[in-house]
């Protein structure tokens, strides 16, 4: 089987697991408290929107993306859940993706299968680049609670994602104490630079709230890129046996 | 065919292998990056309400 084709198919197969077991665990752990903060997300807009002569209304700057009339959303209730599946597990192929394609050059350098042992540490690595470097600077934000403009905030959880990845890269495969040392300062440097946010925030979601949902997908996550590790790492070692070459 | 012609010719494939290797593993991580991009990045409404919940659970920048 070619690298690409056994890469797609453990892919495939590990994120629609992850996927479906992190929508289910989702559903106690971030999901009830985005409904509860919804319930104040809607009570301000509609004082808001009670409050405000039609033209302000227009400009306002949610009016034209997400909180637009017109936009189709699912229902809540199983149509929403249900999407909310499909999206987890195509987050979970792509994530999967990006680690059997690092699992499979390493692989091919170091001329050894990867143990899922090997395949969970990586996906701690995914943890710690996609989840606790950009969350240290944007931590999870529940809806209704306001934020500095999109477009900046996604800017900077790119940078803080490339700059972590580069930095454990260098500490990691370049063993000596100049790269160390430049690791650990690029993995710092977009937090000293610092993320986009706003000067004064006014919301009406209690910060125990947002707080408990830091936590939630913190936790949620972990379990994300342990499984995606070790399931992603085990599969791809599966497709990838030299008989099937 | 002498001893060190068969070695060369074993030796060969494998090389052209390993950089086929590193070829399709780009491939596969430019794949996930976008399918990662769209669900999680996209600016497109219908996308961000379908997604909604899950942007909001990655932590990805939402709203």
């Amino acid at each position: 089987m070619s690298t690409f084709r056994s890469i797609v198919f453990s892919s495939v197969i590990a994120g629609f697991i992850v996927g479906l077991i992190v929508t289910a665990v989702q559903q106690f752990s971030t999901v009830p408290l985005i409904l509860r903060a919804e319930v104040y997300e809607k009570a301000a807009e509609h004082k808001h929107e009670a409050s405000a002569p039609p033209q302000a209304i227009l400009v306002h700057d949610h009016a034209d993306h997400d909180h637009g009339a017109e936009a189709w959303e699912p229902k809540d209730g199983l149509e929403r859940n249900l999407y909310t599946a499909g999206a987890n597990i195509l987050t979970a192929i792509g994530f999967a993706l990006l680690l059997c394609g690092f699992l499979a050059v390493r692989s091919g350098a170091t001329g050894e299968p990867i143990s899922w042992h090997e395949g969970l540490m990586w996906g701690l690595a995914g943890f710690a680049v996609f989840t606790i470097a950009p969350g240290l600077g944007l931590p999870p934000e529940l809806p209704g609670v306001p934020t500095a403009p999109l477009l900046s905030r996604q800017i900077w959880w790119t940078i803080a994602v490339l700059a972590t990845a580069a930095g454990l890269g260098l500490i990691v495969f370049r063993r000596s104490m100049p790269a160390a040392i430049a690791g650990v300062v690029l993995i710092m440097l977009p937090h000293l630079i610092g993320a986009p946010e706003l000067e004064h925030v006014e919301t009406n979601v209690p910060s125990s709230l947002s707080h408990q949902f830091v936590v939630a997908v913190t936790l949620t996550s972990l379990v994300f890129w342990s499984l995606l590790g070790g399931l992603t790492s085990a599969a791809f070692a599966y497709f990838d046996r030299p008989a099937s070459a | 065919m002498s001893q060190s012609q068969t070695a060369q010719a074993q030796h060969l494939p494998v090389a052209t292998r390993q950089v086929g290797r590193l070829a399709q593993s780009l491939m596969a991580m430019t794949l996930g990056l976008f399918i990662v991009g769209v669900v999680g990045f996209s600016h497109i409404d219908v996308i961000h309400n379908a997604a909604h919940d899950v942007r909001h659970s990655n932590a990805f920048p939402c709203h």
